[in-house]
């Protein structure tokens, strides 16, 4: 009678509290959810700086995190530039010069027009999971979203940030903020994902706000305006020929 | 001598003319001799303080290291050879380890090179005494550009970011622990000074270094894959400069020189024309054509002799007082990227004077002879007679 007691109490226990999810299990299914075989979007970025803000539009075709081609649309000083990345290469076309440029070094530390992004920003593309170490460090309200909070560790060691915190939405799988931090301690920058939409069955983050958090100034806002997923993309648009087409 | 004799008559006999001639040239005399001597006087005290400030008797180079590309700083850095860390302990190098990184002063970001040097050093002037351990703080040494670029003032606290040799960032607030006051901007502008270990700690490089600077009495052994620079290759561009403003100035003072030969040249013309009966006269008495060409060769030479006269004169006590006193340079000057002191005091030798009189006298007397060449020609009976065009 009293081992049936224990396991009815041990059966509701587990039913009542039921236990998060592991910490990488949680960042696959942010891979997962955010993440296609390819993708198409229009975008603006609003570059807010100390004399006013601009506006930067683009459309950009991806394959996986290996290939993106982008070309900006608007304003006329950048309008016809192009930028192909290729697995860990870049290369900038600028039409006022009609030159190719590989973007490689010390280059890929500076910002991308003008913004709070950096090239190298846009070069990572090896999954989370596999430089850094993961684990829940609480949950918490994010816009009247539960969120888990991760913390990520670097395991290896070349990588730009040794510490990353990350807000997951716990239904959604979708990061709702995120910051990284210095081998030190020193936050140095902060991302907020919001607009939350489901797209083709999947749920994603439409405007992305990036914060230099060691800088003055209200960040770069990167605003999704048309997302299409598993597009037919043609193969020779990831080719350095297309950039001057 | 009876030329020379003449040509002090006519001269002091032409009166304003005279006046004005030798008062012309003699500016011009004052004016090169100052030139030069401001630009010897800055190629003196720039060299100095380069060497003082920066270079040293020389520097010993990582074999990839470029001062003039940033880029080449991200894989300019190996540990010590042996040999060279044994002159490292004797005091006749120390190590230098630099590296790219953002500075934020009041939230904006500015890019700096972090250079970390020995406390202890003894060879560049820099006061790295200054760096000394103060607190579990990082304290930082900056240039007077820097502060004033950044805003900053002793103790004031100043946030960095960089990354280390993996390439993960890192950042840390460091204490500006002291402000110097050097001519030499090469090693102030855009710069942070560290202590050296604390740099090798911050970037995961310990016991690197980038460069290193000799002290007077280094002899350079093979210190291979690292390159020894000497003084005449590091100062080269500062030499290229002194070259070109030479170059630049020589127009300026050419100009002047050539308005008051002009004047003697002028001079001369009208003499020979207006003393056609003079020139007869003497031919007449037996002189040969040349020794009259001579005679007004020598009057226009005097007008030189004169005029350096006259600049010695008016010109010694000038250029004494700003050898003294210093001539100031603009404010603006400080930024330009090359050594130039708040004052430049100008350095008159021997060889600049003797080489500037000389100009002077040969110029003038080559002037002088051109037109009179043409007393060689003259018929003297049409001479006695006034009857040449």
């Amino acid at each position: 009678m009293k081992n049936i007691t224990i396991l009815i109490f041990s059966t509701l226990f587990l039913f009542a509290f039921k236990a998060p999810p592991d910490a990488n299990e949680i960042l696959k299914k942010v891979e997962e959810n955010m993440s296609s075989d390819n993708r198409v979007f229009e975008s603006e970025m609003i570059i807010h700086g100390r004399r006013g803000s601009r506006t930067i539009t683009a459309k950009t075709y991806s394959v996986g995190d290996k290939q993106s081609f982008t070309e900006y649309l608007s304003p006329a000083r950048e309008a016809g530039t192009k930028m192909l990345k290729l697995e860990n290469q870049l290369w900038i076309y600028s039409p006022s010069t009609d030159r190719t440029i590989q973007i490689s070094g010390h280059l890929l530390r500076q910002s991308v027009m003008g913004s709070d992004l950096s090239y190298e920003d846009m070069m990572d593309d090896r999954k989370l999971t596999d430089v850094y170490s993961a684990k829940i460090v609480g949950e918490e309200v994010l816009d009247e979203r539960k969120t888990y909070v991760l913390e990520l560790t670097a395991k290896v060691e070349d990588v730009a940030y040794y510490r990353r915190k990350m807000w997951i939405d716990t239904e959604r799988y979708v990061p709702l903020k995120e910051e990284l931090y210095a081998k030190s301690g020193q936050l140095l920058k902060r991302t907020t994902l919001s607009n939350v939409q489901k797209i083709e069955g999947r749920w994603f983050p439409l405007t992305v706000v990036f914060k230099d958090m060691l800088k003055q100034g209200d960040g770069t806002e990167f605003r999704m305006t048309k997302v299409q997923f598993n597009q037919d993309i043609p193969e020779y648009l990831f080719t350095k020929a297309a950039l001057k087409q | 001598m009876l030329a020379i004799k003449l040509a002090f008559k006519n001269i002091l006999g032409a009166g304003f003319r005279t006046i004005l001639n030798i008062s012309v040239l003699s500016f011009a005399f004052v004016v090169i001799i100052f030139y030069n001597g401001v630009l010897e006087g800055w190629n003196q005290q720039a060299r100095r303080d380069t060497i003082e400030w920066e270079i040293g008797q020389g520097q010993l180079w990582h074999p990839d290291y470029d001062p003039l590309d940033f880029f080449s700083y991200q894989d300019a850095h190996a540990p010590l050879p042996e040999a060279v860390q044994a002159e490292v302990a004797a005091g006749q190098l120390t190590p230098i380890l630099l590296t790219q990184a953002s500075a934020f002063p009041q939230g904006r970001m500015q890019g700096v090179i972090l250079k970390g040097i020995d406390p202890k050093q003894p060879i560049l002037k820099i006061p790295t005494a200054l760096l000394a351990d103060q607190d579990g703080q990082t304290p930082a040494l900056i240039g007077k550009r820097m502060a004033h670029a950044i805003k900053a003032k002793e103790g004031d606290q100043l946030l960095v970011r960089w990354r280390d040799k993996n390439g993960t960032f890192d950042a840390l607030e460091v204490t500006i622990s002291g402000i110097f006051d050097s001519n030499v901007p090469t090693i102030d502008a855009g710069q942070i000074w560290l202590p050296l270990e604390r740099l090798q700690q911050m970037l995961s490089m310990p016991g690197e270094a980038t460069y290193l600077v000799a002290r007077e009495g280094f002899v350079p052994a093979n210190a291979a894959p690292w390159v020894f620079k000497g003084q005449d290759f590091l100062l080269a561009d500062l030499d290229t400069i002194i070259q070109s403003k030479k170059g630049a100035s020589g127009i300026m003072y050419g100009l002047l020189l050539i308005i008051a030969l002009l004047a003697i040249f002028d001079t001369q013309v009208l003499s020979i024309f207006r003393r056609q009966k003079e020139i007869g006269t003497y031919i007449a008495l037996g002189m040969t054509r040349w020794q009259v060409v001579g005679i007004f060769t020598v009057e226009g030479a005097t007008y030189s002799i004169l005029a350096i006269l006259l600049g010695a004169l008016y010109g010694t006590p000038l250029l004494w007082y700003l050898a003294k006193v210093g001539w100031a340079m603009p404010s603006a000057s400080q930024d330009m990227g090359i050594s130039i002191a708040e004052k430049i005091y100008p350095v008159f030798g021997f060889g600049l004077i003797l080489g500037t009189i000389l100009l002077v006298v040969l110029s003038a007397t080559v002037v002088s002879f051109l037109p009179a060449r043409k007393i060689a020609k003259i018929n003297p009976t049409d001479a006695l007679k006034g009857k040449i065009q």
